[in-house]
Parts: C-alpha cells; structure tokens; sequence
C-alpha cells in the first residue's frame, strides 16, 4: 500500500498561548513495500507525523492519501485506516490490559468485528510470527519480560493484518538479545510478508542495518530523505541537528581525512571490516 | 579510602507465582550471591549488567533500600545493616532512579531539589543556598522556577542529580539514569557526572547496560545472574567482546570492529575503545606497510 | 491538550492582591464568605458588591475570567433561583397559576439567594486566580498545623495535595497515550450503548491503573532514598512571613467584618434607609 502525505501540517493548541507547530508543510510519498527509517531527536515531530497516518490525529492542514485516498474523507472508514495502517506504540505497559496473551491480542480483530473463526486464526498466526508459542496463551501479560511484552503488543497489531507497520522506537530500553530478537522479528515481516514498515528509532545503528531509506525530522520538517549510505556520508548535517551517525561513520570520516582510500558510504561493522581487511597487512 | 565495600552479598527473596493449576506458590529468588566489591572515594565506577543480572538490587544496597540477606556492606564505614546509621547513610550515598517521572516529588523545580535537605531538616536559609548551588553545578538555574511536566528527560534527570546534590552526599548511584533518555538527554546526564566526578570528586557509581557509559569510568564490574563476574579497568574488561556478548552487553561498534579485524589476523591491540584510538591504531598500522 | 494544572486557574499578574501572604488571603476569602450570609438589605448588597469591585479591581485579573467560574454552576443558580421563586411562603401575591404561587417575598428571597451564590463563587474564584495551587497547599499546611495535635494529619494532607498536583499532567499524558494506543487496535470510545461505553473504558483503565501503581511505588522508593520520614523534624525552603501588607489586609478585613454587622444590626433595627 502506496502512502501519500500532501502539504501536511499541524498545530497543536492552535490559538492558546501553548500553540506549538509540530509539523510544518510536510510532504512524502512511502512506496508499497519500502522500508522507511525514521529519525529525529524528541520533540521533531516523528511521533505526531506517524499518528497522522493512521488517523489518530487529524491535521490543521493538508492531507494524507491511502492508495490515493484521502483517510478523512469518509470518517466511518477510520477503523478500516486504522487496520490496514498498524501502529505499535513505544510502551506496550500503554496497551496490555487483559488477563491473558491470547486474549489481548485477539483485542483488535474482536473490534474489528470479525468472526470468531478469522479472530482465533489471526490470534494464533500472530502469536506464531512473534515467536510466543502456546505455553504463553494463558499467561498474564503482565508477568512476561520487557521484550516479551513489545512482541505481545506487536502481535495484538499483527493479528488485524495490517498492511502497512510502523513501529515507534520498538527496541528502547531492551538489552541486546530483546533488541536482535524485536528487530529480525520485523525484517522478517518486511521481507516475507511484504510488508511496508517505517521504523522510528534514535539507534542510528538498527536504522542503519535494516532501512532501505531513511527520513530525517528536524523541528517539524523533513529535512533529510534518502538512502542510508546518503543520510550517513552527512555526518556533520545530522550532528547540528542532534543526531549522530553510527560509529562507524565516524571511524571512516576519520581514516579518509588521514588519506585512507576508503569509501565515505560505509556505516556498518560488517562493510567496514571487508573495506579494511582489502587496505590492512593480516594474516589468515 | 574505600567509599563502598561489599564482603559477599547475598540479597534472596520469596515471589508469588502462579502455578499451571491456578494455586500460588513461593519461590525462592537469588538476585546476588557472592558479590564481593570494593569502590574508591573519588572514583568513576560502572556496573554493567542486562536486565536482571542484578545490578539494580545491587545498587538499592547501596543506598540501604534493600538490606543483605547474607554478608555486609559498608557505606564509608558505616554498615548498612545496622539500624540507627539509615538516614545518615542516604545521605551520604545520594541514589538517582531510572524513571525521571517518578522521583521527581515536587510542582516546582527548586521546590523539588529542596525536598532532600527539607526532609534533613536543614535552616531555611541553609535550603535556599544548597538548592540554588545544586542547579548551578547541573546547569539548571534558569529552570529554577519551571514545571518538571515540562522539562525534557535529559533535565528532568539532572533536577534528580540536584536534588541529591543538594544533601551534599560524597557518592551518588544511579540505576540506569539514561535507559529512557533519547541520545541528547544521555548525553546531557554523562557529561554532568564526569564533572561532578572530575571537579568535585563525588564518587560516582553508575549502574548502565550501555557499554559506551562505561568506556570513561576508572573501574568497570560486570555482573550476570546476580554474580560479579568481570571487573577491573575498561581496557581489561572490554577486550573481551566474547564474554561480554555472552552476558547480554551492548559492545560499541569500534570495539566491535576491532575485535572483527583482529579475527581475520589484523595486528590491532586488544583494547580499543573510542573513534580516535581505532583511527590511531589503524593509521599506525597503515604507517608500516 | 488540557491546561497545566500546577498553574489551575491562576492568572499571572503582579498585583498587591497577588504579592499577599496566602494564609491571609485564605482567611479573607473564608471570612468574607461567612459574613456574606450575614448580609442583608440593599445597601448591605451595594456594599458587598462595592468592596469586591474594589478587590477585583486591584487585582488586575480581568473580569471575564472572574465570570468563567460562574458558567460551570450557571444551572445550580438558575435551578436554586427557581426552588426559592415558588417555594417561599408570602402574602403579597404576584400571580397564581395551579399549586404555583409566586409571591413578592419569593421574588426578592430568590433574587437575594442567587446574588449571594454569584458573589461567593467570584469571591473565591479571585481566591484561586490570584493564588497558585501550590501557594494555597503551603497554606493551608500552615493553617491546619496547630490542629495536629488534634490528630489532623496537616503535613500529609498537604503532602498529598502536592503529589496530586505533580501528577496530574503525567497521568492525564498518559491517558491520551493509552487511548490512542487502544484507538490504534480499532478500539471505539464514542459509539454505542452505554453499556458498551463503560466496557469500552476497561482497556484505558487497567493499563493506567497499573501504571499509577507503579509510578507510587518508584515514588515512594524515591522519596525514601532522599531521606522522608515523614513530617517531623521536616524545615521548609521558604517560612512565610506576614509583612507590612498582610497587616494592612487583616485590618482591612476586621473594618470590613465590622461594616457588614453594623449594617445588618442597622436593618433589624429599622433604621428607614436601611430597610
């Protein structure tokens, strides 16, 4: 599913003393089956962005089309928008509430309506693709760990088979393992499924590894929209706005101004190695 | 001078589960066993660990929030399970959380930095110099008279570090001060402890599962499943990306890189931590050929 | 979103009523709304009504934003007004119309009950405009202390108040999140029966619930760490002091207590102008 956003701008508190522009003439096109990386540092406008494009907020201007149409033309299709644009949360503590897994997710086909067959199917198959195998059904989600509770909270969007998933900063406070499972468990979605995904993230180094492109927002602007090799060779571009390249950009920035033949759109520990090794005297 | 001594520290708990045929049942937790430390006056130190290896509990000890089931711990000589020393030992070892919502007591700013030496019973006026001199050392004068629900992570965290400041403690232990700040708010809280260490010699003990808040501190104690089981300086442990990966820690991508290149037979030394050593040691290497 | 409510309704200003000690003004407040039941005739009303003109006047807070308090309990005046309209005996009848009389006493007691509603909810608006929450919880820390020895918990009332009040942004924050959270798994709020509204409230409640539990617990933990026990042996940042003004103000009120009974003693006493 193409995603359009045209002229996109919204106020928050408009007319108050408290009136705060969070996003400011905004305007994108997400490709069917692209993988978008998000950036921007807190209070840039990526969380209020990616609540406009499933309808939770609507915009003090201009307009974001679905496959070509507009999501507030018809406010009963609101739920449809909602299903087809998934939207998991930064905190699944925000989200769990019933007395068991399977139960709460189950939760968003049951308000879709959908029959008591689709919703057990949806139900196990998303249980299934996050890797909770059925000695967790009857667990409470509250006694599950941090990353288990993210992967409950996914599924609970996965099992309204959306289309499109975007995820917001779905791997904070996990430690590494929680982290790798969280983010195969997307590519996974992305690659099999064929589904579009923006992911919003402050690790450089996650967006890095999976993007295919990555937007960069900087006080309620795109400011930054291209593929991570070109994002990530404009080190300086990005720390002026707060953000950071991953180390390795920086290692290779470093070596090219000592005169070191390598190429500048290197970013990943796996490309800077091979890069290395063809430049470096070793043994093997 | 030792500011912390640790002579292995057990702490076991009984937790309610509920069993597969709907009964509950006490089970026993070990969350340490064994630990064994001893911490500087004056230092730098990290404790690293994942989520559960223990390493909160650990610093909850510290501050005498949680009392060893086993063994002892001394807070600059005063010992933790001894009653009657438990006011004076908080004070001495301030102790900043993870959540910056959730310690932060007070509608005002200065009005919260105050709540510390209110509770001490300090003279108003007394109050009213140490809090004013608490955010200057965090950078938040200006803030004095905000709202915390509309400050930042990043400050929200230094208003906590004032508010201990402000109880002029000689140590301060933070459990995951920056787990739910974004990189300008980590940032903001790093470069406010290595000041306070570095010029007022506050010894420092931050709890972190971010290898990289670790690569500056004079000493490094790495626990996993509630036991202490690397430590030393973070040259020495950080060399060890293996282990460390095996325990569930975030290796910097130039350690990372280091470690990589030195498997296919690059001739890098074992204990690269920052951008500018891997750039020194590679152009060195460049340098020979 | 929803206004910050450390500030509630106060409105900014650098007025003398503003610079007053808020014991003072809580007692004023308390006493003039006590004699305002003690009033009665016009001129009493005229006076009433002249002094807190005055009031309002050197409190610089505009009068709209006095009358915004009023429009919340517009209903309850109109509805007390109605009750003492038809409800108060009297000879001197207006009209009669079925089990509805209205007499020349109703007329003038309803008039009279909805004037006295009107001036003590601005009265105590101006209370809360010119003073911010946390001033006021000082306040009234300060007032209910000499009765702890009668077992009035001042310092945790107080303590509570204070905690209210910081968390009430965090937790309404937080509300919104869950809602759209929910909003995002097609959960509905605004539809259907009023059953099925009350159910559709379970999946904010409980995470917010939790989350609250959670956040007292880290508190309480936080709070102890920083050494509270409690509010014995506690000192406070600032100790108010009465000044110059706040002397001025009690005086003010004491003149003010003596002309209200002056004037009603003057009423009951026949007094012809008075009457």
């Amino acid at each position: 599913m193409s995603i359009t956003i045209n002229h996109l701008t919204h106020i928050y508190n408009a007319g108050t003393t408290f009136e705060k522009k969070a996003l400011d003439d905004v305007s994108l096109e997400i490709q069917d089956g692209e993988f978008i990386g998000l950036i921007g540092h807190t209070g840039s406008g990526k969380s209020t962005l990616i609540q406009h494009l499933n309808g939770l907020v609507a915009p003090t201007s201009g307009e974001i089309l679905l496959n070509g149409e507009n999501i507030h033309q018809d406010k009963n299709r609101l739920k449809e928008v909602r299903r087809r644009v998934g939207l998991v949360f930064q905190y699944p503590e925000h989200q769990l509430f019933e007395m068991t897994v399977y139960k709460d997710v189950a939760f968003g086909p049951t308000n879709l309506k959908f029959s008591e067959d689709k919703i057990r199917k949806n139900t196990i198959s998303a249980l299934e693709a996050v890797g909770l195998g059925e000695e967790y059904y009857d667990q409470s989600p509250f006694d599950l760990s941090g990353g288990q509770k993210r992967r409950t909270a996914i599924a609970g969007i996965l099992a309204m088979e959306p289309e499109v998933l975007i995820l917001d900063e779905p791997t904070a406070g996990l430690d590494p393992k929680g982290r790798e499972e969280i983010l195969s468990l997307i590519q996974e979605m992305h690659q099999k499924r064929k589904m579009t995904v923006i992911l919003v993230s402050h690790s450089m180094e996650d967006v890095a590894k999976m993007a295919e492109r990555i937007v960069v927002m900087h006080q309620g602007k795109v400011v930054m929209n291209g593929t991570p090799k070109e994002i990530f060779s404009c080190v300086e571009e990005l720390e002026k706005m707060g953000l950071a390249a991953p180390q390795v950009s920086y290692v290779v920035r470093a070596l090219r101004e000592k005169g070191f033949p390598i190429s500048p759109d290197i970013f990943t520990v796996e490309e800077a190695k091979n890069a290395l090794l063809a430049l470096l005297p070793h043994n093997s | 001078m030792k500011m912390v001594t640790a002579e292995n520290v057990c702490y076991t708990y009984w937790k309610t589960v509920e069993q597969a045929d709907g009964t509950s049942a006490q089970k026993e937790v070990n969350a340490l066993c064994g630990v064994s430390l001893s911490i500087e006056k004056g230092s730098f130190t990290a404790i690293l660990g994942h989520n559960g290896s223990g390493k909160s509990t650990f610093a909850k000890q510290i501050n005498a929030l949680l009392i060893p089931t086993e063994g002892t711990i001394w807070v600059d000589g005063m010992c933790t399970s001894e009653a009657g020393m438990l006011w004076e030992i908080r004070k001495k070892a301030g102790m900043v959380f993870q959540n910056p919502d959730n310690q932060l007591v007070a509608t005002v700013v200065e009005e919260d930095v105050a709540f510390g030496p209110e509770n001490l019973g300090m003279p108003p006026a007394d109050i009213r110099k140490t809090v004013e001199d608490s955010l200057l050392r965090v950078g938040m004068t200006e803030y004095a008279k905000a709202a915390p629900s509309h400050l930042s992570g990043g400050q929200k965290q230094r208003i906590a570090i004032a508010g201990i400041l402000a109880m002029k403690p000689d140590c301060i232990v933070l459990d995951e001060p920056t787990a739910m700040l974004d990189p300008g708010g980590r940032k903001e809280v790093m470069e406010t402890l290595h000041r306070l260490n570095k010029q007022e010699g506050i010894t420092i003990v931050l709890i972190t599962h971010y290898m990289e808040e670790a690569v500056q501190a004079d000493q490094v104690f790495v626990m996993d499943d509630g036991k202490l089981v690397l430590s030393g300086m973070p040259k020495e442990v950080f060399s060890q990306v293996k282990r460390l990966k095996g325990y569930g820690l975030d290796v910097p991508q130039v350690t990372e890189l280091a470690d990589a290149l030195r498997q296919e037979g690059v001739d890098l030394p074992a204990d690269i931590l920052t951008v500018e050593e891997m750039v020194g040691a590679l152009c060195r290497l460049q340098s020979t050929i | 979103m929803i206004r910050d409510i450390t500030l509630g309704q106060y409105y900014p200003a650098d007025s003398p009523i503003h610079g007053l000690d808020a014991r003072i003004k809580l007692l004023l407040t308390f006493i003039y709304i006590v004699t305002l039941f003690f009033v009665n005739g016009l001129v009493g009303y005229v006076f009433v009504i002249l002094s807190l003109a005055a009031v309002i006047r050197v409190s610089r807070v505009p009068l709209r934003f006095m009358l915004r308090g009023l429009k919340s309990i517009v209903l309850i005046i109109i509805f007390t007004g109605l009750i003492n309209l038809f409800m108060t005996p009297g000879e001197r009848v207006i009209f009669q119309w079925g089990f509805l009389t209205l007499t020349m006493e109703g007329v003038l007691f309803a008039f009279q009950m909805c004037l006295r509603l009107v001036l003590l909810i601005i009265g105590s608006s101006l209370l809360t405009l010119t003073t911010t929450p946390i001033q006021l919880t000082d306040a009234i820390e300060t007032i209910l202390k000499p009765f702890a020895r009668f077992g009035v918990p001042a310092h945790e009332i107080a303590m509570v108040m204070t905690i209210a009040l910081r968390f009430i942004p965090t937790l309404l924050d937080e509300t919104d999140k869950i809602m759209k959270a929910q909003q995002a798994r097609g959960a509905d709020f605004d539809s259907g029966s009023l059953m099925e509204r009350a159910k559709s409230l379970i999946p904010i409640l409980v995470p917010l619930f939790i989350s609250a539990f959670r956040r007292a617990d880290e508190l309480a933990t936080a709070m102890e760490s920083r050494c509270y026990r409690g509010g014995e042996g506690r000192t406070k940042m600032y100790v108010a002091k009465m000044k110059r003004k706040d002397y001025q103000a009690v005086l003010l009120g004491v003149v003010y207590i003596a002309c209200i009974f002056a004037l009603r003693y003057a009423v009951s006493a026949g007094i012809p102008f008075f009457v």
